[in-house]
């Protein structure tokens, strides 16, 4: 039988709930499918994921994945996808499965395919759609050979709703801690407590840029406008780079993808690079002091002019209601 | 302390629209060179090899990588449209040859976005890796690289023994730029080129693109002229407040 395993990613002891995503694609390759989870103590984890369609949900707990170090986890995941046979290996985009999942790909002998838009049939095969040159062109990619690793984009395939059936069965995939890679060592992780919602899961977004000069500004007006929505905060590279914002809120090419309901561009030119993860939002808005900025011509509305005048009255108008 | 930077040649990034763009260094390649260089000008590291697999006409980018400051240059001449696990096995039967002590390259190829290239090094060697590097220090006696990474949720820092692959993100550092005396230097540097039968490797890529199109466009906008207006829309037309 044709399996499939989805690797979910977990971040603080909670399912990352974007790489549930690709489940959705799992389930148009037709199918039965796995889930497979890695870390430690996750018997509450891998119980809240048995109604998901899957034939079972397989969980590889031990205190040496604490962490998800590449070396290990890649090294636990393809013996996984040995044991069971697995043809297809899929994880949703994130930089948790773009570490992991192509050296587990090479684990395997395996060809990859990152970014997955959508699946499509070709003379009666699989081929699969994807965005390249920071999303400017679309290429329909085939795959040779039995088995191969591919990765969803979370914006392109709905969240799947827990199903109807019966729970599947945990099954607990045994390891040897002591014997897995050790030349990886984990030693910090930035902690930022932020009551704001995930970017890539925010039903509205506001991303800032250049011209909003320093933390300050920043955190003041495109934070302000985010909190009076319940949005999340963005940035370009260009705010990244200044040290405006930190890194994990670049939205582009090269930073996240994210198509919430509203997102507004403030003080955004509109590089091909920072579209490339806002195109699939449903509405656009930019303000930006220049008529002529690039933004304009995808925006589903403009407004020209200053951002420092135009922001505080915006807050102010979403406050009154 | 050997470090083996492979790059790759793609589009650059920064030509208009419209415009037929010139090749260049992939920028995630160009900062793995320089960070290459720095820790070479620290005296952390003796020689930097930097090795490109395409055809003849990616030379042009190999005088740009010998300009800047490697102190080799290699190419896999190679014309055919590889795919990123390919690459990888051709690149691995260059380092098992080179036996440098880091690896270091970009994050992804802004032509293909893949981003797996690094990886899929690394697993082929059993290597340790480090991926979208955004600070790079060798630890213990350089036995050990310590490195802070970009990840979706903020900077995460692991520690790595070497041999190692680490690939970069956009905050590693700034390239610094070619001058043209250093180009012409460049000029006069020889290039050595293999073939994959020379390296004893034989691959074919095992995806293939089968069509390209353009994304459907969005087709934009309106322009409002004052917040008043803009809220009218937003409520009212667009439905999201
Ligand atoms: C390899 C590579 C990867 C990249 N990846 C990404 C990525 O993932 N994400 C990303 O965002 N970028 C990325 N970039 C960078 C991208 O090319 C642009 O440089 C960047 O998006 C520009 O950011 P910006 O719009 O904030 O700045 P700018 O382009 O400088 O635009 C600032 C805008 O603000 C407007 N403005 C100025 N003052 C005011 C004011 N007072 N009120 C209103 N408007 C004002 C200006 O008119 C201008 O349009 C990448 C580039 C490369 C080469
Ligand atoms: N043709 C190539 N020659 C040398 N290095 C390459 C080549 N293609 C990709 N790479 C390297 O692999 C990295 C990741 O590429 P990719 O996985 O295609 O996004 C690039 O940043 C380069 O360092």
């Amino acid at each position: 039988m044709a399996e499939t395993l989805v690797l979910i990613e977990l971040d603080r002891q909670q399912v990352k709930r974007p790489s549930l995503h690709a489940i959705a694609l799992a389930r148009e390759l037709g199918g039965e499918y796995a889930l497979l989870i890695l870390g430690s103590g996750l018997d509450e984890i891998a119980a809240s994921l048995v109604a998901y369609g899957a034939s079972a949900v397989v969980v590889a707990d031990d205190p040496a994945l604490a962490e998800p170090l590449a070396d290990r986890y890649a090294s636990v995941v393809a013996d996984v996808a040995r044991q069971r046979n697995v043809k297809t290996l899929l994880g949703t985009s994130s930089t948790f499965s773009k570490d992991i999942l192509p050296r587990v790909a090479a684990l395997l002998d395996a060809p990859m395919v990152t970014d997955v838009l959508a699946l499509e049939k070709v003379d009666g095969a699989n081929a699969y759609r994807r965005p390249i040159n920071a999303g400017s062109m679309l290429a329909t990619v085939k795959v040779d050979g039995d088995l191969r690793v591919l990765t969803a984009r979370a914006t392109a395939f709905e969240a799947p709703t827990a199903d109807a059936a019966p729970p599947c069965p945990v099954e607990s995939f045994k390891l040897d801690g002591a014997g897995l890679p050790d030349g990886m060592q984990f030693i910090s992780r930035e902690e930022r407590i932020s009551d704001r919602p995930d970017l890539t899961e925010a039903r509205v977004v506001v991303s800032g840029g250049r011209p909003l000069k320093d933390p300050e500004t920043f955190e003041r007006l495109i934070g302000g406008l985010a909190d009076a929505l319940g949005g999340a905060v963005g940035a370009t590279r260009a705010a990244v780079d200044a040290g405006m914002a930190p890194n994990d809120y670049q939205v582009g090419q090269t930073g996240k993808v994210v198509a919430p309901e509203l997102y507004i561009a403030i003080g955004i030119s509109g590089a091909i690079q920072h579209l490339a993860g806002i195109k699939d939002s449903r509405i656009i808005v930019a303000i930006n002091k220049d008529p002529d900025a690039p933004i304009f011509q995808m925006a589903t509305y403009g407004l020209v002019g200053d951002l420092h005048q135009i922001v505080p009255q915006l807050i102010e108008a979403i406050r009154q209601g | 302390m050997k470090i083996v930077v492979p790059f790759k040649s793609v589009p650059d990034p920064y030509a208009g629209a419209g415009e037929a763009a010139k090749s260049v260094i992939n920028p995630f390649d160009e900062i793995a060179i320089e960070e290459a260089l720095r820790i070479r000008e620290r005296g952390e590291a003796s020689e930097i090899v930097g090795v490109t697999i395409g055809p003849p006409a990616v030379d042009e980018q190999i005088r740009s990588a010998l300009a800047m400051g490697v102190d080799r240059a290699l190419r896999i001449d190679d014309a055919r449209a590889l795919d990123p696990y390919a690459i990888a096995r051709i690149l691995r039967a260059l380092i098992e040859k080179e036996t440098p002590q880091v690896v270091l390259m970009g994050k992804q190829a802004i032509d293909d976005d893949s981003n797996q290239v690094g990886q899929m090094l690394a697993g082929l060697l059993g290597w340790p890796q480090a991926t979208f590097v955004s600070k790079i220090e060798l630890i213990e006696n350089k036995t050990r690289l310590q490195c802070s990474r970009e990840t979706d949720g903020g900077i995460e820092v692991i520690a790595i023994t070497l041999p190692a692959i680490v690939t970069t993100d956009l905050r590693l550092n700034e390239p610094r730029y070619v001058s043209l005396p250093g180009l012409m230097k460049a000029r006069k540097k020889p290039i050595e080129v293999f073939t994959c039968e020379q390296l004893g490797v034989s691959v074919a890529p095992l995806t293939t693109t089968l069509s390209t199109s353009r994304p459907p466009k969005r087709s934009g906008g309106t322009r409002v002229e004052s917040v008043e207006e803009l809220m009218v829309k937003l409520k009212q037309e667009a439905k999201v407040l």
